[in-house]
């Protein structure tokens, strides 16, 4: 056998050359919104944004964290909205798929079809708006963050590609047993699952985490505002900040005085940071989502 | 055979039935009444009368988008971007996929990965605090890195026509991991004699790539470009919202059909008239997936979506 070194080709230091210049390319974004927030206000003024932090200091974490109570509360909002959302999805979700994938269910076929339909056609943002803010009247509730889109087509899909895999000696068994297909798939099919779970619930709590367009649509009070619809409103307000600081007493009602320019940057550090960290030790269940196969049998 | 449509079975089709209840319902609220609710495409909608009250107006609210100059400008945006996106997205992943493959070391592979997997974990929103940091006329790095070998800056959020290629240059930026990914393990599924046969006959790793690897992925690469055109009529709505953040100038080369319904339904308040812009994306949509995954079967039947 002759075993083919990868990396002769064109001395394979080209290669990694690179990939280096690409996963750079894919950092320095980070690096400015962080450098960003960490400069001093007056710098940036002057000189504008740079790749390194401008006159370091920290006086944008300083007016973040003197009135944290905002981020707090979107973090809080944020936290419920994908762990309920993603519970009762993945829930929902996965129990349908057992049936799907369970040969003696009678309507398998009908209810695959009428799943999968939904894949194809929809009636899109008009009437889903008006079914949830006039006849579920759902505006203004946590309901209207955690209920759209809680049941996915592609990932009961996916789920049942999973379910179908498992060996059904192994449920008729149990069957023989005198369980009941409830008990079977709490009992076997569950345990013996981790893994599609996993990759439904992060690739849906991903989803969750990042949604702010729910809350566009049917939030307006502050104390329901999850934590990326909190960003949009910053960017889309430039002046927001501003506004929101000037109510405290204990700062110079010039709103000059403010660093708005890295605050702002260190709000979107605040708010989209920790994740960043917690994400890439669930890469391999992310990338699994992408590889399974189509929804024939 | 006769126990299976006993009463066991009996009982046992009646659990599943009932475990399938909360999807089953979900969908028919979420899903298909919404369809249902399409009918205001055809009605002047009003929030008072409900769907069923308001009066029926036929084809009016077609009219009204059909005539306008939105309707080609839209569709042809979206149509336009999403084929920049699928040509330059497609091409980045492959480029990006074969030069991971060449790479020996595991825990190198793996760093790599991680770090042009990062961008994809964020949300639109971030992205649309990024592209500011670039583009902010009057601090932002673009146009201090123009003024710093003397150029004059540019007003990049009332310039139009450079918006196309920031958009492709974000979307390809943002989804490029996860796109490599499945390049990738088309990559590592080829047969590994051929690669030695090739080195065997003096041919050199460029040429491996040229007459292996290529070849190998091209059946992948076909179909996920045919199956990526069965969804050009839809777009990322939070893209397009945040990145251009809404400004009205951009208009020209990025309102899309999303954006442009959403607007329809929360600025101008009419609701009839995006609920027909919907069913026509909705309609072509259908359509559309129809025939590349008919397509896509002739092609390559394992690939194809149904």
């Amino acid at each position: 056998m002759v075993k083919v070194k990868r990396s002769e080709m064109f001395g394979g230091s080209v290669i990694n050359l690179l990939l280096i210049l690409t996963a750079l390319a894919c950092l320095i974004p980070f690096v400015i919104v962080i450098s960003i927030s960490l400069s001093s206000e007056a710098e940036i003024a002057a000189r504008g944004y740079g790749l390194l932090p401008r006159g370091w200091n920290l006086t944008a974490y300083r007016y973040v964290f003197k009135k944290p109570e905002q981020i707090l509360q979107a973090y809080k909002i944020s936290a419920i909205v994908t762990v309920a959302g993603t519970a009762l999805s993945v829930f929902a979700m996965s129990m349908a798929a057992y049936c799907l994938a369970r040969k003696n269910f009678r309507f398998r076929k009908a209810f695959m079809f009428y799943i999968f339909f939904t894949m194809l056609f929809s009636g899109g943002l008009v009437p889903t708006y008006i079914l949830v803010s006039s006849y579920l009247r759902l505006s203004n509730t946590i309901w209207a963050l955690i209920l759209p889109g809680l049941v996915n087509a592609f990932h009961v899909v996916l789920l049942r590609t999973f379910f179908q895999k498992l060996p059904p000696a192994l449920f008729e068994s149990t069957k023989i047993d005198g369980a009941n297909e409830f008990v079977i798939f709490t009992r076997i099919a569950l345990p013996l699952s981790t893994p599609a779970l996993a990759t439904v619930a992060l690739l849906g709590g991903l989803g969750r985490w990042n949604d702010w367009f729910n809350a566009l649509l049917y939030i307006n009070t502050d104390s329901l505002v999850p934590l990326q619809y909190l960003l949009y409103r910053i960017m889309s307000n430039l002046q927001f900040i501003a506004m929101n600081y000037n109510t405290m007493p204990e700062f110079a009602r010039d709103t000059s005085a403010i660093p708005s320019e890295t605050m702002r940057m260190a709000m979107c550090v605040i708010a989209a940071g920790p994740m960043m960290f917690v994400f890439p030790f669930f890469q391999k269940y992310f990338v699994k989502g992408l590889t399974v196969g189509s929804v024939k049998e | 055979m006769k126990s299976e449509y006993g009463g066991k079975d009996f009982k046992d089709n009646l659990i599943m039935c009932a475990m399938c209840l909360p999807v089953f319902a979900y969908i028919l609220i979420f899903c298909y009444a919404p369809m249902f609710g399409l009918v205001i495409a055809f009605k002047d909608y009003r929030v008072d009368l409900g769907i069923l009250g308001s009066k029926w107006v036929g084809l009016e609210n077609f009219k009204f988008f059909f005539t306008s100059i939105d309707a080609f400008r839209v569709t042809a945006n979206t149509i336009y971007l999403n084929f920049l996106f699928i040509a330059a997205g497609t091409a980045a992943a492959v480029v990006l996929a074969l030069l991971l493959f060449e790479v020996s070391k595991k825990w190198l592979i793996k760093a790599y990965q991680t770090f042009i997997i990062l961008p994809s974990y964020l949300s639109w929103v971030v992205v649309g605090f990024m592209t500011y940091a670039f583009f902010n006329p009057s601090i932002g790095l673009m146009n201090k890195l123009i003024g710093g070998v003397g150029g004059a800056g540019v007003d990049w959020y009332a310039e139009a026509s450079v918006w196309p290629a920031i958009l492709t240059i974000a979307v390809v930026w943002k989804n490029i991991g996860l796109n490599c990914v499945i390049y990738y393990a088309g990559l590592t599924g080829i047969n590994h004699e051929y690669y030695e046969a090739a080195a065997i006959d003096g041919a050199g790793r460029l040429k491996q790539m040229w007459y292996i690897s290529i070849p190998s992925i091209t059946p992948l690469i076909s179909i996920m470009t045919i199956l990526a055109i069965g969804g050009v009529f839809r777009s990322d709505f939070g893209m397009f919202f945040n990145l251009t953040r809404d400004i009205g100038t951009l208009y020209p080369t990025t309102d899309v059909i999303d954006t442009y319904i959403y607007r329809a339904l929360r600025v101008l308040g009419n609701e009839g008239m995006s609920a027909a812009v919907g069913l026509y994306q909705s309609v072509v949509g259908f359509i559309l997936i129809m025939v590349t995954n008919t397509v896509a079967n002739r092609f390559e039947s394992e690939n194809a979506l149904f």
